[in-house]
């Protein structure tokens, strides 16, 4: 496979769009967990009963489309190899639970792999949808339109004081997780973020690292969540959490613009530092690449390095994960031979800039 | 330094005993401190779910009533539905279906209190068809509403426009008005 086809694969199209304030905001996500009514949850549910929702989804929405998410492709999670597996988690079609747990789980994704759809989750139903950049509303009317198209087959478990009925009493009411995939480097770089955080959960809003619950900050890379599905609306939890995204990116851009006044040729080195670690460097761990790649975006986006997509960053964070590392190699590597494929795939990556 | 146990591995870990005003120190690797014993914690460390779970567990034993009696430990509730105990449900932090919500209703709400900043009721998207009863409902309650202000108001002419809305819908859940987006 030469690189230009992998990377085709590798990012989800809708990646490459533009969105309102994409050098800082990666990506926006919806995700709506469902249940049906008069079925046990998986965690309690006979393989039998798994098997047949999984098989209902299979015929009522394999191949279906609505609206602009086209050709929904049934993914069934025990015919993947542990490779494609992990691929689907790095793309963030489906949680690393539903890899590892569900024999029974499966999933639907659109044709631009903007919508996904787990089966047999912790909830048998869990709709995700993604935007590029930061449009939660849009995301959450799409994600309302989507889910009413999915309920039209589904009687879901629902109740008039409590909402919607999960497994989890952490999703129940809306069963609504909004979140924003930030990127945030000058808030890391001056230690900012860390006094912020404490002061976001306070008003129900977590803040994470990049792959969810759990994981670092890899690349300064931040999650920001709602933590409370009952008792708002959806539209609340979402100007709420809006409101606190637009405030770090308003510092993120102040705090930026002090480092090039007090310190630009400090950071104008740092980032030609991390460019050449890049561009030349023969073995590279995910936490240096993360850490260069980092770096590389912002000095990107504050025009220090020039002729170079921004969508790079986006684009290498999931091209030098693991799982993508070794379906690019065709076969299981060991940490040590992925870093030096790692290497490899961004110095041809940014060869294919110039 | 290596790893006392093991002379293998590095020590990672270096633990400090006291007993009886004596001091031993030993330093190890993280295997040999598992195996003994020292480290009595799972692997994963301390995830959001076991904090979950940690909410949950509050005892009614553990409360005491006015009087400084123990309160009688209540029978462990269980779903009809799905089997699952309520002592399951706590241990798990899941329900088992969406029966149980209704089974175990009588302590939940403090549970729901906790984890969602104090509120207890839904206040968000109603689904189309399992809940076209309460579409209906909640367009009624917002008609009512305004018929309120208009007649306060003294707009008749509007108020009865909206009176009419009002019987259309309480009369069949299916006139023309009842199909109107929210």
């Amino acid at each position: 496979m030469t690189l230009e086809n992998f990377i085709d694969e590798a990012i989800s199209p809708w990646m490459l769009e533009d969105g309102p304030d994409k050098d800082i905001v990666m990506s926006s996500r919806i995700r709506l967990a469902r249940n049906f009514a008069n079925v046990s949850y998986p965690i309690l549910a006979e393989q039998d009963t798994l098997e047949e929702i999984r098989s209902f989804f299979e015929k009522e929405y394999a191949h279906q489309s609505f609206q602009s998410y086209e050709d929904l492709e049934f993914v069934s999670i025990r015919d993947l190899t542990p490779v494609e597996k992990t691929v689907l988690v790095e793309k963030h079609l489906i949680s690393p639970h539903l890899a590892k747990h569900a024999q029974q789980g499966a999933a639907l994704i659109s044709k631009n792999e903007q919508v996904s759809v787990m089966i047999n989750e912790e909830d048998h139903i869990r709709i995700q949808l993604y935007f590029p950049g930061l449009q939660l509303r849009k995301a959450l009317e799409h994600s309302f339109h989507f889910d009413d198209w999915l309920e039209q087959k589904v009687n879901y478990a629902f109740d008039e004081t409590k909402g919607y009925l999960t497994s989890c009493p952490t999703n129940v009411g809306t069963g609504m997780r909004a979140s924003v995939m930030m990127h945030l480097p000058a808030l890391a770089m001056t230690n900012q973020i860390n006094r912020m955080i404490p002061a976001i959960s306070q008003l129900g809003l977590v803040v994470r690292g990049i792959y969810g619950e759990g994981s670092e900050a890899l690349g300064n890379i931040f999650q920001i969540s709602n933590q409370i599905t009952l008792g708002k609306s959806e539209a609340d939890i979402i100007e709420d959490l809006e409101s606190v995204v637009n405030q770090l990116i308003d510092h993120e851009r102040t705090a930026r613009n002090h480092i090039i006044e007090q310190s630009g040729t400090k950071l104008e080195d740092r980032v030609f530092r991390s460019y050449g670690v890049l561009q030349h460097s023969r073995i590279i761990d995910s936490k240096e690449a993360s850490k260069c790649i980092s770096d590389v975006r912002m000095g990107i986006d504050l025009g220090i390095i020039k002729n170079t997509s921004g969508n790079i960053l986006n684009e290498l964070m999931v091209l030098t994960q693991p799982g993508f590392l070794q379906q690019y190699a065709n076969r299981t590597l060991k940490a040590g031979e992925r870093d030096v494929l790692r290497a490899t795939l961004i110095r041809e990556r940014l060869k294919l800039e110039k | 330094m290596e790893c006392q146990e093991c002379h293998e591995r590095p020590a990672t870990l270096h633990f400090k005993q006291i007993i009886n005003g004596e001091e031993t120190a030993v330093s190890m690797c993280e295997d040999c401190a598992k195996k003994k014993g020292y480290m009595s914690y799972p692997e994963e460390g301390y995830s959001l779910h076991d904090l979950l779970t940690g909410l949950f567990n509050f005892d009614n034993l553990k409360m005491s009533n006015p009087s400084g009696k123990q309160l009688k430990q209540v029978k462990d509730l269980q779903c009809s539905s799905c089997g699952m105990t309520f002592s399951e449900f706590k241990k798990v932090g899941k329900f088992g279906c969406a029966h149980c919500y209704e089974s175990f209703a009588s302590r939940l709400e403090p549970i729901f209190r906790r984890v969602h900043a104090g509120n207890t009721k839904h206040f968000g998207k109603i689904p189309k068809r399992a809940g076209s009863d309460l579409h209906v409902k909640r367009q009624l309650k917002s008609y009512k509403e305004e018929l309120k202000n208009l007649i306060e108001s003294e707009a008749f002419e509007e108020a009865a426009k909206v009176r009419d809305k009002i019987k259309a819908l309480e009369k069949g859940h299916r006139e023309p008005e009842a199909g109107d987006e929210i």
